[in-house]
C-alpha cells in the first residue's frame, strides 16, 4: 500500500505531525521552528537573501521518509577519503559499524544528546527551521582544552535505498575548547534524488584552531542546502575551504562571527559546475571584536547552462577597530550560456578598518592563451592549462596535503566527466 | 628562411607597419632597432601570430610556409619563436611542466617522439645550469614572482629547451645587467649555425657587442629605412635616429 505524500511545506509540516514525539530533544525548540517554517515555507526569490537561488523544483517535490538499510561496507567503496577517523552517516542516521571513531576526544550522536546549540537562528533561515523541526541525528565533536585532535573525517551518503526521494536533516555540532586543534574533512556523495539540509555549529574557543574542507559532491540530481554557524574567541581561528561539486542544487551558507580579538575566518571555496547545475555560496561574516581578519576567495568555473551565485557580505561592528577583511569572488565562464551572479555587501560601522572585496568574471585571459600557443600549445590544451590553473590556485588555499589531494582527485574526476 | 615582403598591420583600425621588407636568410642575426614606437614589438607579434594584430597587405614565408595563415601553435612547431618583450605570467602553472608540454607539443605535430618526465628534468637542469639559473626556477609558477631579469633569462631558457629555426627576440636585454646579458647572448649564440636564424630587436647597441649581427636594420614609422652591416649599430648608438628618419621624410 502505498500512502500518497504530500509535497513542499505541507509535506514537512505533516512529517513533523507524524514525528513529533518521537523526535529527540526539546519539543519547544522544534514546536518554535515548525511555527517559523509555516509562517515563511521554502525561502523564495523575493526573498533578498535568496534572490538567485530558485527552490521551486524543491517545493515541487515529495520526499519519503529515509528507510533504515545495514551499514555494509561496500557503501564506503568509491566515497573519496584519506586514512583517518571517520563518521559516516548512511541517509541521516549514524552508521557506527561503518565509523572508525577518534582516539583523542569524545563523539556523541545528536540522536543520543539532542543539542541544539546556541548559534542557530530558524526564526530567520527558513532552511534551519526547517532542520531544527525535523533533525534527528547528527555528529557531536568535542575537544577538549589543548589536545589536538588530528584529522577526522565527516561523512554523508545517500543510497537511494527506497528508490524514491528522501530529505534529510543532520545536525552537527563542533566544539573546541581553549587551546585545541583539529582538522575536520566533511564529505557528502550520494546517488539517486534526495534533500540533504544539514546545519552545523561551530564553536572555536581561545588559542583554538579549526580547519575545516568540505567536499560536496552528490548526486546531480540532488538538493544540497547546508547551513554553517561558527563563533570564534580570541586570537581562535576557523579555517575552511568548500569544494562544490555535485547536486542539482546546492547552496553553502555561513555564517562565521569574529567574537574575540584577534580571531581569524578564511572562508574559501570553489565551485565546479556543468550542465542545469545550480550553487550558491552565501556567507556573512560578522566583526565584532578589535584586530580581527577575515579572508575570504571563491572562484567559479562554469560550463553547460549552469549557474553560479556569490553571496558574500562583511559586517563591521563599531567596536571591530583594525578589521582586515578580504573577499574576492572570481568566475570563469567556459560557456555563452553560464552564467555567474556576484554581490559583494560591507557594512562597515568602525572607522580604523582595512577592508577590501573583489569580483571578477570573464573568459580566459587573452595574452595567457596566447603566450602558451606561442609556444606550441595547440588552443584545446592551452585552454585546459589555464582552467587547471584557476583551480590549482584556489585549491593552494588548503595547507592539509591529505585533504588536498582528496579534493584534487574529484577535480581530476570532474575534468574527465567534462572530457568525456 | 624569412622573408617579408611588403608587410602592413594594424590594431584597432590604426595603421602600425607600413610595408615592411625584409630578408633574413638561414644562419643569419639581424638586428632591428629603431625609436619607441616604430612599430618593432608589433612586427614580432605578428610572426608569432598574436590575433589581434590585423596584417592588410603584404606576405611572410617562413622555410617555404606561408607563416600568416598559420596558427600561433603551427608556426612554434615550425620553429618560430617569440621572446617576448615582458613575458606573461602563469599563476597556478609549473614552470617545469609548462616547458616540458610545449616541448612535446612541438615535438608531436612535427612527429617525433615525446620525451618523458626523467628524460626532460634531465634537459631542462642541464640548460637552466648552462644558463646560470637556479634550479627552482623550474619549480616556481611560469613567471610568477620572478625579477625582470628572471623573466628574461625564462624566456631565453625556452628556446634553448625549444631550439627554434628563427628566434625574434624582442628587447630581451632591456632591464639586464651586464652579466644577464651575457649569459642572454650566449643563449642565443650557442644555437647560431647554418640552420638558425635571429630577429634581435634591441634599444641598445651592448647587446650587439656580445652578439653580432650580420645585418642591422633601421625600422621607424613603421618601414625599414636603412640597412647596414653590424658598424651601423655603433653608428645609430652614437648619432641616434634623426637623421635618418628626417633623410627619409
Amino acid at each position: 500500500m502505498t500512502v500518497p505524500v504530500e509535497t513542499g511545506v505541507a509535506g514537512f509540516l505533516a512529517r513533523y505531525a507524524a514525528l513529533r514525539d518521537r523526535l529527540p530533544g526539546d519539543s519547544t525548540i522544534r514546536d518554535a521552528a515548525a511555527e517559523s517554517f509555516r509562517a515563511t515555507g521554502l525561502p523564495g526569490r523575493r526573498d533578498e537573501a535568496w534572490k538567485y537561488t530558485d527552490l521551486r523544483g524543491l517545493g515541487a517535490a515529495a520526499f519519503d521518509e529515509p528507510v533504515s538499510v545495514a551499514g555494509d561496507s561496500a557503501l564506503l567503496a568509491g566515497v573519496p577519503g584519506i586514512e583517518a577517523p571517520r563518521i559516516v552517516f548512511v541517509d541521516g542516521s549514524y552508521r557506527p559499524e561503518l565509523s572508525a571513531l577518534p582516539p583523542a576526544f569524545d563523539v556523541e550522536s545528536f540522536a543520543d544528546t539532542p543539542d541544539f546549540g546556541n548559534l542557530a537562528r530558524p526564526d530567520r533561515e527558513p532552511l534551519v527551521a526547517l532542520n531544527t523541526m525535523l533533525a534527528t541525528d547528527g555528529a557531536l565533536l568535542s575537544v577538549p582544552e589543548n589536545v589536538d585532535g588530528g584529522t577526522v573525517q565527516l561523512v554523508s551518503i545517500a543510497t537511494n535505498g527506497s528508490g524514491r526521494p528522501i530529505a534529510f536533516h543532520l545536525r552537527h555540532a563542533i566544539r573546541l575548547a581553549r587551546g585545541a586543534r583539529l582538522t575536520l574533512l566533511e564529505i557528502s556523495v550520494g546517488t539517486g534524488s534526495y534533500f540533504h539540509n544539514p546545519v552545523t555549529e561551530v564553536h572555536v574557543a581561545a588559542d583554538a584552531v579549526l580547519t575545516h574542507i568540505r567536499l560536496q559532491d552528490e548526486s546531480h540530481t540532488a538538493f544540497h542546502l547546508s547551513t554553517l554557524y561558527a563563533e570564534i574567541a580570541e586570537h581562535g581561528t576557523y579555517d575552511s575551504f568548500a569544494l562544490n561539486i555535485g547536486a542539482r542544487v546546492a547552496r553553502t551558507e555561513v555564517h562565521a562571527r569574529l567574537a574575540g580579538p584577534r580571531s581569524v575566518t578564511h572562508l574559501n571555496g570553489a565551485q565546479l559546475l556543468a550542465g542545469q547545475q545550480h550553487a550558491d555560496f552565501t556567507t556573512v561574516v560578522r566583526h565584532d571584536a578589535p584586530h580581527g581578519t577575515s579572508r575570504q576567495t571563491v572562484k567559479n568555473v562554469l560550463t553547460g547552462r549552469s549557474r553560479g551565485v556569490f553571496q558574500g557580505r562583511i559586517e563591521v561592528a563599531r567596536g571591530a577597530q583594525k578589521t582586515d577583511g578580504y573577499q574576492m569572488n572570481q568566475a570563469l565562464l567556459l560557456s555563452p550560456d553560464a552564467e555567474i551572479d556576484t554581490k559583494p555587501e560591507l557594512e562597515i560601522f568602525a572607522d580604523d578598518v582595512k577592508c577590501s572585496h573583489g569580483a571578477t568574471v570573464g573568459e580566459l585571459d587573452a595574452e595567457q592563451l596566447f603566450y602558451l600557443r606561442s609556444r606550441g600549445i595547440p588552443d584545446p590544451a592551452a585552454r585546459e592549462i589555464l582552467v587547471r590553473a584557476f583551480l590549482a590556485e584556489a585549491l593552494d588555499a588548503i595547507v592539509h596535503g591529505g585533504a588536498r589531494a582528496v579534493l584534487e582527485s574529484s577535480v581530476e574526476a570532474w575534468w574527465e566527466r567534462q572530457a568525456a | 628562411m624569412l622573408q617579408i615582403s611588403g608587410l602592413a598591420a594594424a590594431i584597432d583600425g590604426k595603421p602600425i607597419l607600413r610595408g615592411v621588407d625584409l630578408t633574413v636568410p638561414s644562419g643569419e642575426v639581424h638586428a632591428i632597432m629603431g625609436p619607441n614606437g616604430s612599430g618593432k614589438s608589433t612586427l614580432a607579434y605578428v610572426l608569432a601570430g598574436r590575433a589581434d594584430y590585423a596584417v592588410t597587405a603584404g606576405s611572410v614565408t617562413f622555410d617555404g610556409h606561408d607563416l600568416l595563415t598559420m596558427e600561433p601553435e603551427q608556426r612554434a612547431a615550425a620553429g618560430v619563436f617569440l621572446a617576448f618583450q615582458a613575458p606573461i605570467e602563469l599563476p597556478g602553472v609549473g614552470n617545469a611542466n609548462f616547458l616540458r608540454t610545449a616541448l612535446n607539443a612541438q615535438r608531436r605535430a612535427r612527429g617525433e617522439t615525446e620525451l618523458d618526465a626523467v628524460q626532460f628534468l634531465k634537459l631542462a637542469r642541464a640548460e637552466t645550469k648552462r644558463l646560470q639559473m637556479p634550479d627552482d626556477m623550474l619549480k616556481r609558477n611560469v613567471n610568477v614572482g620572478f625579477s625582470g631579469g628572471e623573466k628574461k633569462r625564462n624566456e631565453v631558457l625556452q628556446m634553448a629547451l625549444l631550439r627554434p629555426k628563427l628566434a625574434i627576440l624582442d628587447e630581451t636585454d632591456s632591464g639586464l645587467d651586464i652579466d644577464a646579458l651575457r649569459i642572454v647572448a650566449n643563449g642565443v649564440n650557442d644555437l647560431r649555425g647554418p640552420a638558425f636564424s635571429a630577429l634581435v630587436i634591441t634599444h641598445h647597441q651592448r647587446l650587439l657587442d656580445y652578439l653580432v649581427p650580420t645585418r642591422v636594420h633601421v625600422l621607424a614609422g613603421g618601414r625599414i629605412l636603412r640597412s647596414g652591416g653590424p658598424e651601423l649599430a655603433h653608428e645609430l648608438e652614437e648619432r641616434g635616429y634623426a637623421d635618418i628618419v628626417a633623410e627619409a621624410a
